[in-house]
């Protein structure tokens, strides 16, 4: 069972503080016009958050191998589903 | 996989499916059938954010200036209740693997309450969309020339939006029953799985809108 991986209280306590802060974080920095930044900055404290959620929350730091390649190859799928159909669009007005 | 530890113990557990061979063994073949079904989620809200910066790539303008008509408030509420609400969630697991039923109990109504006060402030936005005529359709209006293509950032708000709050709303019947579950003392120490794998199916719906709040209500923000 999962008796080897209780985490204390403290851990749970931290993410949610660091989520949060990256909630109200993003919020700021939306008003403030940094070009093309604005969508880099907003998606990489979304990421980071999700990463948070996922590794501690739902505890795959201490997943198993075979849990991790599962959602490894999720993600590699969506990067690819991303990846492939933005360069196209990306590149449609080049000559 | 099995150590010696766990093999004695959970030998003769009701819980205990007969095809595995203990209930670690068992817990782990659950986790990864919910991240399988999970990665599923993940593609099939992966389709909808790919057409999302497909239209906005297309559309920079009429994206941002529809994204301002969001009432921001309320979706960096709701990211704060959804966040807190996966706190209360993940507090829920612990005192279920710790076997404090009494706390399991408390943390999952905090948990439904949050997931009801979140589906509230949705409520409440998609009324003021409506008053405001920001429902595409005939009925459609935005001020200034993006009309039509304002009308495919509120498509995609509604479509996205409507599809999350669903899973809110699965995600409530799902806690429902693990109240229930945790009430008649199905769920013990050694049988928590129940509450870990219901809890991954609330952490990913909290994922899921940790990226729609920035992408619906942030990117036409310092636009003015």
């Amino acid at each position: 069972m999962s008796t080897e991986h209780i985490l204390p209280k403290r851990t749970y306590y931290t993410v949610f503080a660091i989520l949060i802060a990256c909630t109200y974080l993003t919020w700021q920095v939306a008003y403030f016009d940094l070009g093309a930044l604005n969508a880099v900055v907003a998606l990489g404290i979304a990421a980071l958050k999700a990463v948070l959620v996922v590794l501690f929350f739902m505890h795959v730091r201490y997943g198993t191998r075979l849990t991790w390649a599962v959602i490894v190859a999720g993600v590699f799928w969506l990067t690819i589903l991303l990846a492939v159909t933005m360069s196209d669009y990306l590149t449609r007005g080049w000559k | 996989m099995p150590d010696a530890h766990s093999a004695v113990a959970a030998h003769a557990h009701p819980a205990l499916a007969h095809h595995f061979e203990d209930l670690e063994q068992q817990n782990e073949a659950a986790t990864l059938g919910m991240w399988v079904f999970l990665v599923t989620e993940i593609l099939f809200f992966g389709g909808l954010f790919v057409t999302y910066l497909v239209y906005r790539s297309s559309y920079p303008g009429a994206f941002s200036a529809a994204s301002h008509e969001m009432v921001i408030w309320a979706g960096t509420l709701n990211t704060a209740v959804l966040i807190t609400s996966s706190l209360t969630m993940a507090l829920a697991v612990r005192a279920a693997q710790l076997g404090d039923r009494r706390s399991l109990i408390w943390l999952l109504l905090a948990t439904m309450a949050l997931g009801c006060v979140f589906l509230g402030v949705k409520a409440f936005e998609y009324r003021t969309e409506f008053i405001e005529h920001h429902v595409p359709g005939p009925g459609f209006q935005f001020e200034g020339p993006y009309l039509r293509q304002a009308q495919i950032f509120f498509s995609l708000y509604f479509v996205m939006t409507g599809l999350h709050a669903l899973h809110m709303i699965i995600g409530l019947g799902i806690m429902a029953v693990m109240l229930w579950w945790s009430i008649r003392g199905t769920i013990t120490r050694e049988y928590a799985s129940p509450i870990e794998i219901s809890g991954l199916y609330w952490h990913f719906v909290d994922i899921v809108w940790i990226f729609l709040f920035p992408l619906l209500y942030l990117i036409g923000r310092h636009v003015h």
